[in-house]
């Protein structure tokens, strides 16, 4: 090996053996981008859930004062001393060019601030004693503290080491409780404030035809009437489980000393971190995992989970799929089997191509002009002119968004249903007209058949882009908190003018829209790796069903 | 053979015949009717959009006579919804008339209290719903007026209802003589009375006013001289600026802000040398006069302040004429104005939009009087010949024209002309600014921003992918880098404004010395490599030198970020964004186009990629090979045959990914501040068409000029990259054409 002179170098440089290797380095940032993105997101969702440990420390507040701290430790950075000094923290420690900082989630939001920032250098003292215990609370986030005593209708039930295990059982009690109460509600007394709505829609009708006679209105009487009895005997049902939830209190000591009564009714769930071992916090691990896959969100969407998100995501994009997959596989149909290959045709397939490229926002502009405004507006003055002048279809909803989305991809089912119908060798289709079937029965025999999997994979990207697709969506149906879901109990089940929630939307809403950014961001990157997998594993399993297709071809053509 | 019953066989046939044509026809109107609803899509858009850009109309409805014997009206106006029209003449008779046919609907006599005649009525607010009478000379009664809308039998009925909001006694004013101007200005307790009599006194006066109870002793009251004989008295709706002028042209501008010093700020004339002041009203808000001489000319004075924050009124636009004015009305909801000619020539003329709409001959007889409804889409004439004339006029876009919407607009408030995008305030005397100039500008730059990461990395990685990578390698690399295509941009905007955004601002010097740091790291790197050991070379096949590269790129970007702190702090002072405001003057915005340009850039990367990739990969195999047979080097090959051979594909590669950046929404909506600013400094935000749409849209009203502005801005973006998209697929069918004849 002789040693690289001036010429090896110039040699070296001219080969374009450099530029080479500058290209393979933007391959290699490509991917990494892809996978590091992948990773951050997995990494920053998935770890949400695991029941971190909680740290007790003393933190010097000036030279002599200190007060004690308990936090969950979201992250640590180190931020130059000089700046450190400047922003008014105090001194930074001298000689030292950096100062690590770290962010503690102290919780209990109803008491004090629920995220501070702490100079390490100023924390005495760390310790992880094994009786602190997390909350997972209704309303007002997490409660981190001591239990001391727990309570029943105000008296003293158990104290000390023995509260623990009453603590988990009257929890379980509460839980069920609160199942109850919520089927009660959203169930029955749902059902019955529905039929009570449509009751008062009928009455209006009447007004509105001018057959409000006493003959018309009896039976709309009685009928509200049976149904208020109806409601009153299920309210002293749910009066009475609201007492029954009522009953058990417990008290808690937080991390400034002060002693809280906590009605046990706002528990959500309780465990000690600090006392686990891996294996209980991996079971502790999948249970808040699948609490949020099947939890309604709480506190202005930065707790609880996330179901009606992924309810109303996959209501929408089904019905989507439904619409688009037999406009799509007609369209393509026609321009494939039965046009004239001509101009025109070329014209109209590179037309068709092209509105995959056109800006999403467009289509929801679209949408929200001339489903919402124009058809909706039209269909309400038509057949709900009782419910006027609140709008049924004349406002965003379910059906417009589907319809919308399903605009929006018809391109890419057209495009790829076409791919598949053009890989289907000639030999076979005139093959099949020769045994006399006709031009129908081959498509629907032969080709179709053949083709499904084009057509699979059409609509399987089809699902994927209108899964993340948002800004459209904003227009036409999307609303951060929808009280209801978009398919229930209630004739007509599916409910078509009602407005839902979105996985997408939520990212941008909670992550974006909500006041306190700092609670919500943990569940903003769960529900992007929720999103970023269903995505993920749609366009996989499309491009490896793409590629069977292709093979099957090619050993056709042989 | 014929009529011999059908077989079996036969039947079938013809069913089978039957079923082919139906669905022959079905599949037909099927697709037609699909490929007919993505045209509709484009016409739907124009559709709504093209009320923008219709002129004006200005319909007779109704004509009769007049049914009024006397001549002396004082007061003429019309409701809002032109159904009625109200008179009050100088003896206190007060009637109101049908518009269709000017039957008499209602009719009230005003107390006069002993006055004689009502000698003058002054609007207090701009629409006319409380009035001030001047009865003799120096006499004062309010009056308001309201319409009660009834439905009788379906039919739509207005009821007119007086009443004197401070009691029926007449106020008289003591300290001048004789009213010859008068104007009041209400606010929520207060009510001013600023009056000027025959022997030039100006008097102000406040009230504490509430409806329903009689006016007390003045709270303030004083009289001075004024410099003129005033023919014209103007006040804004605040009372703080005060214009006294005279036929001459003459204005004398007062600041009243504070009653009890009142301050001349300048004195000027409004009107070219040789020609006499013949109207001066005000527009609505109170920040501009109009101007209009006696040959009919009409300019707009503007209230502004110069650099030394000082006030003064400057001439800003206008319309020639050679038609002395009869009638000059501004609308009261909008910065329009409405002039009525000698010749009975209509004019509507817009401020903003700086446009003559509408010039049209009404009638052939002069007009003496005109009212116009409060939304301006109802017009009462009388002509001196006592004719009644009743006109429906359709304005609803004024605002709009090639140049509020593209030019610089000199705005009310503003020293210069600029280029706005504010389309809503608190106040409805607001004047909207729709300029598309700003939005246009934020698309292209983070298009472009992301297009100068985009396209390097995309069709850099691309070649090697295509041209020097080993098919397995190729096999895994191509579906994860395709994979990032579909990764929603609401996921990619949520990362870049609230993880990536933070990062990038505390690591500015990290993130920007990466554009140089990376390419000479790696060229080292590959020169070291040239210099290693053959045996240690065989170890990384061709074509894997990608994957060999990845821990080199993770370890480039770590010591960039480990390093630059401390060069941060040796050059910069330690902190980079300070030292640049410090010394260029250079602000920095947290959510920024650097940020924007590198999330957007990682959206596009995938179109531009795969689509090269494509194009490169399917060059002719005997193109290269003949080029390498003949001695070329690989990367010779690449430069002259297969790059050139490619590059339409590329082009059309780069094509389709700037559409995709220019339309792209959610991340520019969260990562900038969305702050429609016209700067190409990469340290600042912007606002886009698409992040402007989706903000606005849902919040805009239906059929609104804000929402016809808005779909235009989508029907922009539809052509711009229907446009972009076109093109591109035109080239690669081209391209597919030459390569198969190849």
């Amino acid at each position: 090996m002789s040693k690289p002179s001036i010429n090896h170098i110039k040699k070296w440089w001219h080969s374009g053996e450099p530029w080479i290797w500058l290209n393979a380095g933007a391959v290699s940032i490509s991917v990494l981008i892809v996978f590091g993105l992948l990773a951050l997101i997995a990494v920053r969702g998935l770890g949400h859930f695991w029941p971190a440990d909680i740290v007790e420390m003393q933190y010097l507040t000036d030279e002599t004062q200190q007060v004690k701290i308990i936090g969950e430790i979201i992250e640590s950075e180190s931020i130059d001393a000089k700046q450190y000094t400047e922003s008014g923290y105090g001194e930074a420690p001298a000689g030292e060019p950096k100062v690590t900082r770290l962010l503690v989630k102290t919780g209990n939001r109803d008491l004090q601030t629920d995220f501070r920032w702490l100079a390490e250098h100023k924390i005495k003292q760390q310790s992880k004693p094994s009786n602190l215990i997390v909350l997972e609370r209704v309303e007002w986030g997490d409660f981190y503290g001591y239990l001391t005593q727990v309570n029943e209708e105000g008296e003293l039930v158990a104290k000390g080491k023995s509260a623990w295990g009453e603590l988990e059982k009257r929890l379980q009690r509460v839980t069920a409780l609160r199942a109850e109460i919520k089927s009660l509600e959203k169930g029955a007394i749902g059902t019955i404030n529905h039929q009570l709505e449509k009751l008062r829609l009928e009455r209006k009708k009447l007004a509105l035809t001018n057959d409000l006679t006493p003959e018309n209105i009896a039976p709309i009487a009685a009928q509200e009437k049976a149904l208020d009895i109806e409601y009153q005997a299920l309210r002293v049902d749910l009066n009475r489980l609201y007492n029954e939830i009522d009953r058990d209190s417990a008290h808690f000591e937080a991390m400034d000393g002060r002693v809280v009564e906590l009605p046990m009714a706002s528990f959500i769930s309780a465990h000690k971190p600090n006392a686990m071992n891996v294996w209980e916090k991996s079971i502790t691990y999948v249970k808040s995992f699948i609490n949020f896959l099947t939890e309604d969100p709480r506190e202005a969407n930065t707790e609880g989970g996330v179901f009606p998100a992924i309810f109303g995501t996959v209501t929408m994009v089904l019905l989507m799929a439904i619409l688009v997959t037999p406009l799509g596989v007609i369209a393509a149909i026609y321009l494939r089997e039965y046009a004239r290959q001509g101009t025109m045709i070329r014209i109209i397939r590179i037309a068709v191509n092209n509105l995959a490229g056109v800006p999403s926002i467009v289509y929801g502009v679209f949408g929200l002009g001339f489903f919402v405004y124009f058809l909706g507006g039209n269909i309400d003055q038509l057949f709900y002119p009782e419910a006027l002048p609140g709008a049924t279809f004349g406002t965003p909803g379910l059906l417009w968004a589907s319809l919308t989305l399903a605009l929006l991809t018809l391109p890419v089912v057209i495009v790829s249903t076409e791919e598949g119908l053009s890989r289907i060798p000639g030999s076979l289709r005139e093959g099949s007209l020769a045994l006399g079937a006709t031009k129908f029965e081959t498509i629907w025999k032969v080709i179709l058949p053949m083709s499904s999997p084009a057509i699979m994979t059409g609509m399987i990207l089809a699902v994927a882009r209108a899964a993340g697709e948002v800004a459209p969506l904003m227009m036409v149906g999307v609303v951060k908190l929808a009280p209801e879901l978009p398919l229930d109990g209630t004739v007509p089940y599916l409910h078509l003018d009602r407005k839902f929630m979105h996985l997408g939307f939520h990212i941008y809403d909670v992550g974006f829209q909500s006041p306190n950014v700092e609670a919500a961001r943990p569940l903003v990157y769960a529900t992007a790796f929720l999103l970023v997998l269903v995505i993920v594993l749609l366009n996989l399993s499309a491009i490896i069903l793409r590629n069977r297709l292709r093979q099957k071809y090619k050993a056709l053509d042989n | 053979m014929k009529h011999t019953s059908i077989t079996e066989q036969n039947w079938r046939q013809r069913k089978r015949a039957i079923v082919d044509k139906l669905a022959r026809y079905t599949i037909g109107l099927g697709g037609i009717s699909v490929i007919f609803a993505i045209v509709l899509i484009f016409f739907y858009l124009l559709w709504v959009v093209f009320p923008l850009f219709q002129s004006p109309t200005v319909e007779l409805k109704h004509q009769f006579d007049s049914p009024f014997t006397q001549n002396d009206a004082r007061y003429q106006a019309i409701d809002d919804s032109g159904t009625l029209a109200v008179r009050i003449q100088s003896d206190g008779m007060m009637v109101f008339f049908s518009l269709e046919n000017g039957e008499e609907v209602n009719r009230e006599q005003i107390a006069l209290n002993g006055a004689e005649e009502i000698s003058q009525i002054v609007k207090v607010d701009a629409e006319g719903r409380q009035l001030a009478l001047v009865l003799d000379d120096r006499h004062l009664l309010f009056l308001d007026i309201a319409y009660r809308v009834n439905f009788v039998n379906e039919k739509r009925t207005l009821i007119p209802m007086v009443t004197f909001p401070y009691g029926d006694e007449l106020i008289t004013l003591e300290a001048i003589d004789h009213i010859k101007h008068l104007k009041i200005v209400r606010d929520d307790e207060m009510l001013t009375l600023l009056a000027i009599d025959q022997n030039r006194q100006f008097l102000v006066q406040s009230y504490l006013a509430e409806s329903g109870y009689e006016l007390e002793e003045p709270q303030f009251s004083s009289v001075q001289d004024t410099p003129l004989d005033t023919d014209f008295m103007l006040v804004d709706s605040s009372a703080r600026w005060l214009y006294l002028a005279n036929k001459k042209g003459q204005v004398y501008f007062y600041n009243i802000y504070d009653i009890e010093s009142i301050e001349l700020i300048s004195q000027l004339t409004v009107v070219e040398p040789g020609r006499k002041l013949d109207r001066l009203i005000m527009l609505l808000g109170g920040n501009s006069l109009i101007a209009a001489d006696n040959k009919g000319s009409v300019r707009q004075w503007s209230l502004q302040r110069d650099d030394k924050n000082q006030y003064r009124l400057v001439d800003v636009r206008g319309y020639k004429s050679d038609q002395p004015l009869n009638i000059l009305l501004p609308e009261m909801r909008r910065k329009g104005l409405v002039s009525i000619n000698q010749q009975g020539e209509i004019l509507l003329y817009h401020t903003t939009a700086d446009r003559v709409l509408l010039k049209t001959k009404l009638t052939d007889s002069e007009i003496k009087r005109a009212a116009l409804s409060s939304r301006a889409d109802k017009l009462f004439v009388e002509t001196v010949d006592g004719q009644f004339l009743n006109y429906a006029v359709s304005n609803p876009h004024p605002e709009v024209s090639w140049n509020s919407l593209w030019g610089k607009v000199q705005y009310e408030g503003y020293n210069e002309p600029k280029y706005i995008w504010q389309s809503s305030s608190s106040g409805n005397d607001f004047e909207p600014k729709f300029s598309l100039a700003p939005l246009t500008f934020g698309t292209l730059k983070a298009a472009f921003y992301a297009m100068l990461l985009a396209m390097p990395l995309a069709i850099m990685g691309a070649i090697y992918t295509a041209y020097f990578m080993a098919p397995k390698m190729r096999n895994l690399v191509k579906p994860s880098i395709e994979v990032m295509e579909a990764l929603p941009t609401v996921i990619l905007g949520f990362l870049a404004g609230l993880w990536f955004a933070p990062v990038v601002e505390e690591n500015l010097l990290a993130v920007l010395s990466l554009v140089i740091v990376v390419p000479v790291g790696l060229l080292l790197f590959a020169g070291l490599w040239a210099a290693t050991p053959l045996n240690v070379r065989r170890l990384v096949p061709k074509g894997w030198e990608a994957a060999l590269l990845m821990p080199v790129v993770i370890f480039i970007i770590w010591a960039a970020f480990s390093l630059s702190p401390g060069i941060e702090a040796v050059l910069f002072d330690g902190n980079i964004k300070l030292w640049m405001f410090e010394n260029f003057g250079i602000s920095y915005d947290q959510r920024n186009s650097l940020v924007v340009g590198i999330a957007m850039g990682l959206a596009v990367i995938p179109t531009i990629f795969s689509i090269t990739e494509d194009a490169i990969f399917s060059v002719p195999g005997h193109l290269t090979n003949g080029s390498l047979a003949l001695g070329a080097t690989p990367w010779q090959t690449l430069t002259q045959v297969v790059l050139l051979t490619a590059s339409p594909g590329i082009f059309s590669a780069v094509m389709i990914g700037l559409g995709r950046a220019v339309g792209e929404t959610m991340i520019v909506l969260m990562a900038t501040g969305n702050t429609p600013i016209m700067d190409m400094s990469i340290f600042e935000g912007m606002r886009t068409l698409s992040a402007n749409i989706a903000v606005e849209l849902p919040e805009s009203a239906v059929h609104s000029t804000h929402y016809r502005i808005l779909f235009l801005a989508a029907l922009v973006l539809f052509i711009l990259t229907f446009m972009f998209n076109t093109v591109a697929e035109v080239v690669r069918q081209r391209l597919r054409e030459r390569y198969s004849s190849l």
